[in-house]
């Protein structure tokens, strides 16, 4: 298959006066990692919910080809279309567990609504999907049947990641997916994302403000500032050699790990 | 003798023809809920008025018509609508499945099998089958739109997770010719099956909540379940105290408060002709 | 005509004496007796002397007339006067199961001990303005004997369920309740906190409630298990003799709603109940007060809190009609000091945003 998984064309969205993505492009290739930096305001969750197709931006192109090479405009994709786009191929991870998950639903059960929704009816084979699904994302899967809600934290986090994994997308995004967790705890959801990453090949959209995370997950970092991207490139060229003030700024102000 | 005063049936004609058109759109499209002008009507919300809109619509000089509350002739509620009709109406009522063309129903279908040119009228009081799940409305007709079903699935699976089945006994949602999950009104689930390629129409009224759907004749009609978790309809494991059935549907009639039960068909005609037929064979 | 502030005192006496010949209405039409208010009005009487939390017809018919009609107005009434009685005690709760019945109904049995009793009720009417009422006639006939006839034992639906197990059995507490009308209420509170805001509360907003968990704001599940409706005697134990003594009998309408529980890891799926009871006929509030009711027992079900009628202090903080009706109306009165620096900050923060557009010649990033 030739050619990027996801293409972004000069994007321009404007809330008021505030210019939340102003002339953005990226690609992103089959199994690829891209981080999306910068502080909150920066427009990079508002450029992850356009790429999603979740937000529609005043101007530009957003082009998904999906499973087959087919290519679809993601902006004027029908909602049923992009719903079963989402439901398919796609995966989202969120922040907040109270997004991404049922709060009021098993942990088998949120695993396997993804299933449901595309036709599984066999009770017994959806409990053995998110068995699995459970021991793969480090969860007891004797908790199969208890709510998230008594969950902690990480696990609420790994169990969205399951969720969202379980249908086996080609594209995730994920926004700030550490957010809000200790720093041991993070750690832990990084190494557990590097590794179904990398053994699912899947093209991974990161937003995040942790550049200790982008770091460990992304193959190219994007810098955003004000709704443009100030500087793209290699992870490691980016962050030991960055070329933007604004960049070296981020950079310098994260504490050696 | 008929109110003087009002229509025939009630509403005037030009409401009446509204109404139809509701009801053949909703025979066009099954199991989808139609918006309609639902009116006020002399009984309260609640009680039957999308039912009684529907059938007074449908209504005809020639009509037969019966009118079942929990599948009795004679529970008060059918009792008043029957009244109704005969009174702004003045058509001929029976007790008989067999005989009517027009069955007003509340929570139950008969056990006699309906036939073609038959229409059984359900009185809904909540359309949506979704609504437990999402009470929003303009969101569930997105989800019916995208017929994204999933989350009633997801409640069929924690339902066999926590309790080893599906813990709806009543109003079990089915789905209807393969694309709309459609609410079969508070009908035992032991019900359901009948509406599977019924011959006689299926009209089904919301009058609070102003919606109009329908089941044309031999329409598929599946409750919802799993490959290795059938549907079952529940009845008691009993038989009727009065006509001996094993197959009806049973009422529960508490006789003392020293834990004293008995069963009956809910049915009353159903019921009443097996005891005629028993009768008739012990006389002959 | 336009009054000014200070013209205060003339403008309120000159509004009484309006208010006191509008009352009156035209002088040609008889006036209203009280007892015809209590005879013929008899739930509006019922429902004042509710959401008054005051049993006394007499009263509540007065309170009536005075108030136009208005039964928000009547029960503030009736409330004000409630509270300069003194306090003697409380009564022993009322037994139910012994009511002297006029009507009992139960949807979740085709028939039981007792038997189901229609009684006086709107219910299976048809709503046609019955033109006869408009001109007097002669008193109909009473009720038949055999209608009326009490049922002679008529054990409570909800008994009957819980003697077979089905029925989360309620706790018996030891001590006396906490008294709504002698204590502020406080989040969370208990459940016999809650039933007696609850019965004191709007019907209007019960109901909205009540129906608002039937439409999916709320996981309700609810069959009415029984509604009875009849006398009950009243009992009242006085410290000097030690023993109940029986001082009057009062007519209420209880209602117990009879609702799924799935049960949890716990504890068996059974049944549980939502509670309503009010002064005379009010059945329909007491129906709404039994769903809301039992909408308010989420929490302690373990069962999750998303809907407004499941939200203890919304319900709570919001179902007294004399509180609400006092504050909403509050905003009537002069608030011209408070509004008038609103006014100046307003025209401030324009002046500046005029200003800051005229230096600018194009918007800036």
């Amino acid at each position: 298959m030739n050619g990027p998984i996801l293409a972004a064309r000069d994007l321009h969205l404007a809330f008021g006066g505030l210019r939340a993505l102003d002339g953005v492009s990226l690609d992103l290739w089959p199994g690829e990692v891209v981080a999306i930096v910068g502080e909150s305001g920066s427009g990079k969750s508002t450029l992850l919910r356009v790429l999603a197709g979740q937000l529609r931006p005043q101007s530009g192109q957003v082009t998904y080809r999906d499973a087959e090479g087919v290519a679809h405009a993601v902006q004027s994709l029908s909602d049923a279309a992009l719903r079963r786009l989402s439901r398919a191929e796609w995966g989202f991870v969120h922040q907040s567990p109270r997004d991404g998950l049922r709060l009021g639903v098993s942990a088998g059960g949120n695993i396997g609504e993804r299933l449901m929704a595309l036709g599984a009816r066999h009770y017994g084979r959806l409990r053995e999907t998110a068995e699995a699904w459970l021991r793969r994302v480090e969860i007891d899967p004797g908790r199969l049947d208890d709510l998230p809600r008594a969950f902690s934290g990480g696990m609420q986090q790994r169990l969205q990641i399951a969720r969202a994994l379980v249908t086996g997308p080609r594209l995730v995004f994920m926004d700030e997916p550490t957010g809000g967790l200790d720093v041991s705890v993070q750690a832990r959801l990084l190494d557990l994302i590097r590794a179904l990453v990398a053994e699912l090949d899947l093209a991974v959209l990161l937003v995040t403000h942790d550049i200790a995370a982008a770091r460990l997950l992304a193959h190219r970092i994007l810098v955003m500032r004000r709704g443009r991207v100030v500087e793209a490139g290699l992870a490691d060229r980016v962050l030991d050699d960055p070329q933007h003030e604004y960049t070296q700024l981020l950079v310098s102000s994260v504490i050696a790990a | 003798m008929t109110e003087t005063g009002y229509n025939f049936a009630y509403l005037d004609e030009a409401t009446k023809r509204m109404i139809r058109r509701a009801i053949l759109k909703a025979v066009a499209i099954p199991g989808h809920q139609v918006p309609f002008g639902g009116r006020e009507m002399p009984l309260p919300y609640g009680w039957g008025t999308g039912g009684i809109q529907v059938t007074a619509s449908l209504i005809g000089r020639d009509d037969v018509l019966k009118v079942i509350d929990q599948g009795a002739d004679d529970t008060t509620n059918a009792v008043s609508i029957r009244r109704f009709f005969a009174r702004v109406a003045g058509v001929a009522t029976t007790e008989r499945t067999a005989a009517a063309t027009i069955i007003q129903t509340r929570h139950r279908i008969p056990e006699t099998p309906l036939r073609e040119g038959q229409i059984l009228v359900y009185q809904v009081p909540m359309p949506e089958p979704l609504f437990r799940l999402e009470p929003r409305v303009a969101e569930t007709r997105r989800l019916h739109a995208l017929a994204d079903y999933g989350l009633m699935q997801v409640k069929l699976y924690e339902d066999i997770a926590r309790l080893g089945h599906v813990g709806l006994s009543y109003n079990y949602p089915v789905m209807v010719n393969h694309r709309y999950l459609m609410s079969p009104s508070p009908i035992p689930a032991f019900d359901n099956p009948k509406m599977h390629r019924m011959p006689a129409l299926q009209v089904f009224g919301a009058g609070r909540e102003k919606r109009i759907y329908a089941v044309p004749p031999y329409t598929a009609v599946h409750s919802l379940d799993f490959e290795d978790h059938p549907f079952r309809p529940i009845r008691a494991d009993a038989r009727c105290a009065l006509c001996g059935s094993d197959a009806s549907y049973l009422d529960e009639v508490v006789t003392d408060d020293a834990g004293g039960r008995l069963f009956v068909c809910s049915d009353t005609d159903y019921c009443g002709e097996r005891q005629a037929r028993q009768r008739r064979g012990e006389a002959a | 005509m336009y009054v000014a502030v200070k013209g205060g005192e003339r403008a309120i006496s000159h509004a009484h004496a309006w208010l006191a010949a509008l009352r009156r209405g035209e002088a040609a039409v008889p006036e209203l007796e009280l007892a015809q208010i209590r005879e013929q009005l008899g739930l509006a009487v019922d429902r004042v002397m509710a959401e008054g939390a005051c049993h006394d017809p007499d009263l509540a018919a007065l309170a009536i007339k005075q108030a136009c009609g208005d039964l928000i107005e009547a029960a503030f009434l009736l409330r004000a006067y409630r509270t300069t009685l003194p306090r003697f005690g409380a009564s022993l709760p009322l037994d139910t199961a012994r009511m002297r019945l006029w009507r009992r109904v139960s949807a979740t049995y085709k028939d039981l001990p007792g038997g189901q009793l229609l009684g006086p009720t709107f219910d299976y009417t048809h709503r046609l303005l019955d033109f006869s009422l408009a001109a007097p006639g002669a008193p109909p006939p009473a009720p038949a004997e055999e209608a009326c006839a009490a049922a002679a034992a008529a054990p409570r639906v909800s008994d009957l369920l819980a003697d077979e197990g089905l029925m989360q059995p309620e706790p018996r507490a030891e001590s006396e309740p906490p008294d709504l009308t002698r204590q502020p209420l406080a989040c969370p509170a208990a459940r016999p906190l809650r039933l007696q805001a609850l019965a004191r509360g709007d019907e209007g907003f019960l109901l909205a409630l009540g129906y608002s968990t039937q439409r999916g704001y709320g996981n309700a599940h609810p069959f009415v298990g029984e509604i009875r409706q009849g006398a009950v005697a009243v009992e009242f134990t006085p410290p000097e003799l030690g023993f109940p003594v029986q001082i009057g009998e009062i007519t209420v309408t209880e209602c117990q709603m009879v609702n799924q529980f799935l049960g949890s890891r716990t504890e068996p799926p059974q049944f549980t109940r939502g509670y309503g009871l009010v002064f005379g006929r009010g059945e329909r509030k007491a129906m709404a007060m039994a769903l809301v009711d039992r909408a308010l027992r989420a929490g302690e079900l373990g069962e999750e809190v998303t809907a407004p009628a499941q939200d203890q202090e919304f319900v709570l903080y919001h179902a007294d009609n004399v509180e609400a009706t006092g504050f909403v109306e509050h905003l009537k009165l002069p608030h011209h000091v408070d509004f008038q620096s609103e006014l100046e900050n307003l025209r401030g923060i324009r002046a500046a945003a005029q200003a800051a557009a005229a230096t600018l010649p194009e918007a800036a990033e």
